[in-house]
């Protein structure tokens, strides 16, 4: 059975995947991750996890380019770039 | 080399077991049954050979040597060990295992005992390397759970079980078999003292490097 560890590199820190194995069962599984991800005191935690208990999504519909709701929907450059320049222009007027 | 104390001696039977045991084991680096136990039982060599060495050291103290001294410069029959960690075993699984399992449990006994000795810088060392032993024993545990049913295994188990009475002194021996929980034949222990043939070999092989520059600092 192929698990899944993450690691957490010091206390309080978010736990990142370190990696992968392939162990016979969930005892094998801990030794392993320990000897992998531990044994150079570079954890302060592990998450070992069988890869089958993990819910994987990887599809997003997205039909009607709903682009209100991405970040790239609204560019941030251009609108820095206008609002300059309505700056600028106000300055000018001013003087 | 110079006369030991009683404690001297007790350090270097164990550290040489430690060293030796440390050394087979890690003849399977490269090529042990699958990767993940590749990494695993290397590391736990290495982990055998780092006790080897805190043993040494606390020795090589008492001796007014060095740990390097002790752990390379002795001859093949000066060395304290008992034939159960000598015996080179690759490339057969089943019967490292065994050993594993029957050096481990032997071991945990002889820490045990030693944990609670008078002597508190000895009582101390134990302490610290049976925290990183417990693992050990885990990882033996569960293989032999896995396969204490395999005939080869069972074998093995027979074949080795006066090996490990021998690594014991006498009046811990019952404890190893209390502690192991198989069904295993009356056996007339192989005592520590002498040495087997293959021990030579890998003697040979363990300190020629150090032999090859006499004096030299690595």
């Amino acid at each position: 059975m192929i698990y899944e560890v993450f690691r957490q590199e010091r206390k309080g820190q978010a736990f990142q995947h370190a990696g992968a194995f392939d162990a016979p069962d969930g005892a094998f599984a801990e030794a392993y991750a320990r000897e992998f991800y531990g044994r150079r005191g570079e954890s302060a935690a592990l998450w070992v996890v069988p890869r089958e208990a993990i819910a994987s999504i990887n599809e997003f519909a997205d039909e009607l380019e709903r682009n209100y709701h991405r970040v790239d929907g609204y560019s941030l450059k251009e609108k820095l770039k206008e609002a300059r320049e309505r700056a600028h222009a106000a300055k000018n007027a001013i003087r | 080399m110079v006369d030991l104390t009683n404690r001297a001696k007790l350090l270097l039977e164990i550290a040489d077991d430690e060293l030796i045991l440390g050394w087979r084991n890690s003849e399977w680096t490269g090529i042990a049954p699958f990767l993940e136990e590749d990494v695993a039982f290397s590391s736990i060599a290495q982990n055998e050979i780092g006790h080897a060495r805190a043993l040494y050291e606390l020795a090589a103290r008492d001796l007014d040597t060095t740990a390097d001294e002790l752990a390379f410069d002795r001859q093949p029959e000066e060395y304290r060990s008992a034939p159960l960690v000598e015996i080179r075993f690759v490339p057969d699984w089943a019967r490292t295992i065994a050993r594993h399992y029957l050096y481990e449990s032997a071991d945990a006994v002889r820490v045990a005992a030693l944990k609670e000795s008078d002597d508190t810088e000895v009582a101390g060392l134990m302490a610290k390397i049976d925290r990183e032993e417990t693992y050990h024993r885990m990882h033996a545990d569960m293989w032999i759970e896995r396969l204490r049913d395999d005939p080869k295994v069972r074998e093995a188990l027979v074949q080795l079980w006066p090996y490990a009475l021998g690594l014991l002194d006498k009046d811990l021996r019952p404890r190893l078999l209390e502690r192991v929980r198989l069904e295993l034949p009356e056996a007339e222990p192989i005592e520590r003292g002498s040495h087997l043939e293959e021990w030579k070999a890998l003697w040979d092989e363990m300190t020629m490097v150090r032999r090859s520059v006499t004096g030299a600092t690595w």
